[in-house]
């Protein structure tokens, strides 16, 4: 249900952008006030979450840790794993933003004849998913040769690098054969097992056919149905400088991945896409496990009304000595 | 908030990194790339046309002189035959770059406005260019 309704709200998207620009001629709405929106909604929305976020009090720390903690001195303690100190915690957070570390600590479960449960490694998500983030952050930077002029210094470094097979022409970019793959491992992945399928819902499959689209189109763009790249950068260095232009016949595909990317802007900070600002904010790797050399005071504490040992003896104090209870003050 | 500080300085160092683009020019326009095609043998021309029609050339040309590249080397095919029947030699510095002898106002015009950095002079000789 989910897949199919996800399929076919971004095939929807596709012939919008080519119906549009090919019936009916709105290159500007397609190129330049879509984009501005999008763009526009990325960056309010990922600091709205996020500062809603920052509002909700950090929790005790949760040292969830896969390391010996910080104890006697002759215990030697795991600073990386299971931090005391900020830059522990940094080396963490590192290994953890740009090595996925959790997923590397993925296992699957078997139950197998006996009965017994079997656990084991389980590398090819942590695998699938290091080359899929991987690859679209250097297509992202790569990119940036149509939004910079003069070209930033390192683009073109990245890109020999990328093309470095020189197969065919234009170069084919190794990262956009891995990028699909791992793509297309990732949804064969939710499809074919199971357990993944049975919690996959529309959320977690249209972010990846729209990623996928963006993908295909700009693949189709590259190497297959070729656009004129000098008109397409006239268009976003018009968009990046606020003066819009839309130079004659791009071509439909560029209008249809950048409306593909408009849309993955927009959909960005209502969706699970914003694990990308989430990672950084998770508690159980962002704090350093120092619970017991620092007093943490709860911070949704309020003062407790209490009532005192010396209160209530005032209070009873003529029950108690009544009843023959011993008393600390006689009056 | 909590944290504030750390969160608003990530949130800043976010914003700052994506909205470079928009910063770095200050809203100044661009030129564009104008690759001329004003050569003496150009103009000496009856007819000015390539070997096929500009916007075949304009979205295409990478592939043609690829496709040139391996017919040439590969199967020794020295001719070809365009779209409207014309017989050219297959040379990019005999046929190309005779017409198009201003590397620097016309292939790098664009190629370097669009960071594309053609292997072609990796082999072949660069012409030599009046510096003017």
């Amino acid at each position: 249900m989910g897949l199919l309704l996800s399929f076919f709200v971004v095939i929807v998207l596709v012939l919008l952008a080519f119906g549009g620009v090919e019936a009916a001629n709105l290159q500007y709405l397609f190129g330049i006030i879509i984009p501005y929106a999008a763009f526009v909604t990325f960056i309010v929305g990922i600091f709205y979450r996020v500062v809603k976020w920052g509002r909700s009090p950090v929790p005790f720390r949760i040292p969830t840790t896969a390391g010996q903690e910080k104890s006697l001195p002759w215990i030697k303690q795991n600073k990386i794993d299971n931090p005391s100190s900020a830059l522990g915690v940094i080396v963490r957070m590192a290994f953890e933003v740009l090595l996925f570390r959790s997923l590397f600590r993925n296992t699957k479960t078997e139950l197998r004849e006996g009965p017994s449960l079997a656990y084991g490694s389980a590398k090819w998500l942590w695998l699938a998913g290091l080359a899929f983030h991987w690859t679209f952050f250097i297509i992202v930077l790569r990119h940036l040769r149509l939004f910079t002029e003069p070209i930033l210094f390192f683009v073109p470094l990245i890109e020999s690098l990328d093309a470095f097979f020189q197969m065919g022409v234009p170069l084919l970019y190794i990262t956009d054969v891995v990028f699909l793959m791992a793509v297309t491992y990732l949804f064969f992945r939710r499809v074919l097992i199971p357990q993944v399928r049975y919690i996959s819902l529309a959320a977690d499959y249209f972010p990846l056919f729209l990623i996928l689209g963006i993908g295909v189109s700009g693949v189709l763009m590259r190497y297959f149905f070729k656009v004129d790249v000098v008109g397409a950068k006239e268009l976003t260095m018009g968009l990046v400088t606020f003066n819009p232009v839309v130079p004659e016949g791009i071509g439909v595909i560029f209008y249809i991945h950048l409306f593909l990317v408009s849309t993955l802007l927009i959909y960005f900070p209502f969706s699970k896409l914003m694990h990308m600002a989430g990672v950084f904010l998770s508690p159980t790797r962002n704090l350093a496990n120092n619970n017991r050399e620092r007093m943490h005071i709860n911070p949704w504490n309020y003062p407790v009304k209490v009532h005192t040992y010396e209160e209530y003896e005032e209070e009873f104090r003529h029950f108690m000595k009544d009843a023959g209870i011993p008393v600390e003050k006689e009056e | 908030m909590y944290n504030g500080i750390k969160i608003i300085i990530g949130l800043l160092i976010f914003a700052a990194l994506v909205t470079f683009p928009f910063y770095s020019k200050m809203g100044k326009a661009t030129a564009k790339p104008d690759p001329k095609v004003d050569t003496p043998e150009i103009q000496k021309l009856a007819e000015k046309k390539c070997v096929e029609p500009k916007e075949f050339m304009k979205t295409e040309h990478m592939k043609m002189l690829n496709d040139w590249r391996d017919t040439v080397v590969r199967e020794g095919n020295l001719i070809y035959v365009s779209s409207d029947g014309k017989k050219y030699t297959i040379s990019l510095q005999n046929t190309c770059m005779n017409c198009h002898s201003n590397k620097k106002k016309f292939c790098d015009e664009c190629h370097n406005y669009s960071a594309v950095i053609p292997y072609c002079w990796d082999c072949h000789i660069e012409p030599k260019e009046n510096k003017t």
